[in-house]
């Protein structure tokens, strides 16, 4: 069976696009499956210190692209999974080296090789945005419970949907629960009610994220971590099971009407 | 789960609350690239055609944008005015 091709993509930056990127293919990958991420900021590139691979660059992704290197020289192996992979994005170019097209091409050929490709999209509606989905098989679009970062998630999923590339998958990032519970944070259902997509998976605001990536380890690879079960949960739900979404609830839940939103589309 | 009614009544003196029901505005006028002044505008060009065929009861109408998942639709409620001809006839 072909790969399949993942893009996580926002409308607002820092939301936690290369975050879930790392760790939903360190995930995949400690599975067993093999996985390639490909880093698409092309110009701010970030997923190789987010994986701690930054030592091991030689080419990238318009080195890739330009022909100046074969696919498998591009490809940098993980160190701690070896089913896990990296296309880095080229830190000295602009989005303009790289073409829809180009992206299309590249991920079918990986596609024959790869159980799942996952594209780190740039921030925004931009040529970068285009690139990272013209080649998806599914979007997911990031975001946090956060009023500007909605709205641009509102943006961001239109256009895929104009782009005939959806429906796209809501990932909401960096919860807070005791602020839900307080009723100063928006809440889950709260998001999936505005932007009335699917969700795909809730991730809690985790200290653990930072300092994993300090050291260049995803989260997800932390038993302790509830960000990292979180990441887990996403991981196997992309494989098509179904996992109860975790309940933030150390501190008081907040998603009891949850189920029932998502299984009637977020109204 | 005490205190739901609590809750609910000063629910709207809360930062969330705000911040969904500003974002539900906002939203709107994002998907569909309409304000509304233009929902105004359209409101009264809508009454005057439709008077210059039947009655309507112009004070009563009605516009109002509605969502369906993503899809946006605009609801227009139009009472209209017994007709006269009844008494005179
Ligand atoms: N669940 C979380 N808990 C705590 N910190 C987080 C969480 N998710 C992401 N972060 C932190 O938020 C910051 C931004 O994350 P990240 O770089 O993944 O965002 P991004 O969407 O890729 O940004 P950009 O748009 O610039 O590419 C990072 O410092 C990251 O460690
Ligand atoms: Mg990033």
């Amino acid at each position: 069976m072909p790969g399949k091709v993942i893009t996580i993509t926002s409308g607002k930056g820092g939301v936690g696009k290369t975050t879930a990127c790392a760790n939903l293919g360190a995930a995949l990958a400690s599975d067993g499956l093999k996985v390639v991420c490909i880093d698409a900021d092309i110009g701010l590139r970030n997923l190789d210190v987010v994986l701690g691979l930054e030592n091991r660059i030689v080419y990238d992704l318009v080195d890739l692209i330009e022909g100046r290197c074969r696919t498998r020289q591009a490809l940098i192996r993980d160190k701690r999974l070896p089913e896990l992979y990296l296309i880095p994005a080229a830190q000295t170019r602009d989005k303009s080296a790289v073409s829809p097209s180009d992206m299309i091409k590249l991920c079918d050929e990986l596609r024959g090789e790869f159980d799942w490709v996952i594209i780190d999209s740039p921030a925004g509606i931009e040529r970068g945005f285009r690139n990272a989905i013209a080649p998806t098989d599914m979007a997911l679009v990031v975001t946090n419970p956060e009023v500007a970062a909605v709205r641009d998630a509102d943006r961001i999923i239109g256009l895929i949907e104009a782009e005939e590339k959806g429906p796209a998958r809501l990932l909401i990032n960096r919860i807070k629960p005791n602020m839900v519970k307080r009723g100063e944070m928006l809440s889950p259902e709260d998001v999936i009610e505005l932007l009335a997509i699917e969700l795909i998976g809730l991730v809690p605001e985790d200290e653990n994220v930072l300092t994993g990536t300090n050291r260049g380890a995803p989260v997800v690879l932390n038993g302790k971590s509830r960000a990292g079960q979180a990441f887990r949960n996403i991981a196997q739900r992309l494989r098509g099971e179904k996992v109860p979404f975790l309940a933030l609830d150390e501190n008081g839940g907040f998603l009891g009407k949850l189920t029932r939103m998502i299984r009637t589309g977020g109204r | 789960m005490g205190g739901f009614l609590d809750r609910l009544l000063n629910r709207d003196s809360k930062s969330a609350y705000q911040a969904k029901e500003r974002m539900r505005m906002v939203l709107i006028h994002d998907r569909v690239n309409m304000n509304t002044n233009t929902l105004e505008n359209l409101k009264n060009e809508i009454i005057g055609v439709i008077s210059r065929h039947v009655d309507i009861d112009s004070d009563s109408v009605r516009i109002e944008m509605t969502q369906e998942g993503r899809q946006q639709r605009l609801i227009a409620d139009i009472p209209l005015k017994p007709s006269r001809r009844r008494g005179s006839g």
